[in-house]
């Protein structure tokens, strides 16, 4: 499947970019998160610790087991700092 | 009942007119940039279009839901607010002030961890940093759980 990849923050500029198009048939988060790692040394420093960093699953709030299957769009940003 | 994402600057007497009409009482809470002992020229705040608004949506849904509001409104700035700007504000309209002080402390602790906003510091010396969030915010959201 094909996934648009967000980051935000401070990940964005760990990445380097704040979107990109990713091709992966990754069952979970947490098996993007594997396969993003791979991308780059940037990636690799950027998901590191994956139990520091949330995400967010077609614009829903999601955990490191959530499916991936018919998914479109995945966020991956530090803990959010609002109000 | 309304949730709004701007850059631009608001006013608070003008956010509140017609707010919450019939109310036994309306609470606010603003939001202002501190300077942090004199180091901050302004914060940078970074969202994500279109999950922010409607999670916002949800939050204040879910504050009228759990404690009967007549009425909410939550506005929350991004791009770069200077120092003693209004960054955001939470208004609840309840029937009694329990309810509006509470749903508008319920509906900040939500904000302040689970509403993708993140906040970079501006210093006055040039630098930036991007600011963590806080284990404390998350004791504060979890009182709400559960319950």
């Amino acid at each position: 499947m094909t996934l648009e990849i967000l980051y935000f923050a401070s990940l964005r500029e760990r990445v380097g970019v704040s979107r990109e198009t990713v091709a992966s048939d990754a069952a979970t988060v947490r098996d993007l998160i594997a396969e993003l790692g791979a991308r780059s040394d940037a990636h690799a420093a950027a998901f590191a610790d994956p139990a520091a960093l949330r995400c967010a699953v077609d614009q829903e709030l999601a955990g490191l087991d959530a499916p991936l299957a018919g998914v479109r769009e995945l966020a991956f940003f530090p803990p959010m700092t609002g109000g | 009942m309304s949730a709004r994402v701007q850059q631009a600057a608001f006013d608070l007497a003008q956010e509140l007119q017609g707010f919450g009409q019939g109310a036994g009482g309306i609470v606010t809470f603003t939001g202002i940039v501190r300077d942090e002992g004199g180091s901050l020229t302004a914060l940078r705040i970074e969202h994500y279009p279109g999950m922010t608004e409607r999670l916002l949506g949800e939050y204040g849904a879910r504050a009228a839901e759990r404690f009967g509001l007549s009425d909410w409104r939550i506005l929350h700035r991004h791009g770069d607010i200077q120092v003693g700007d209004q960054i955001m504000m939470v208004a609840t309209a309840a029937r009694h002030r329990r309810a509006a002080f509470e749903a508008a402390d319920y509906l900040m602790d939500w904000l302040k961890s689970r509403a993708p906003f993140w906040k970079q510091e501006i210093r006055r010396d040039g630098s930036t940093a991007w600011v963590a969030a806080k284990d404390s915010d998350e004791d504060d959201l979890a009182r709400w759980q559960g319950a």
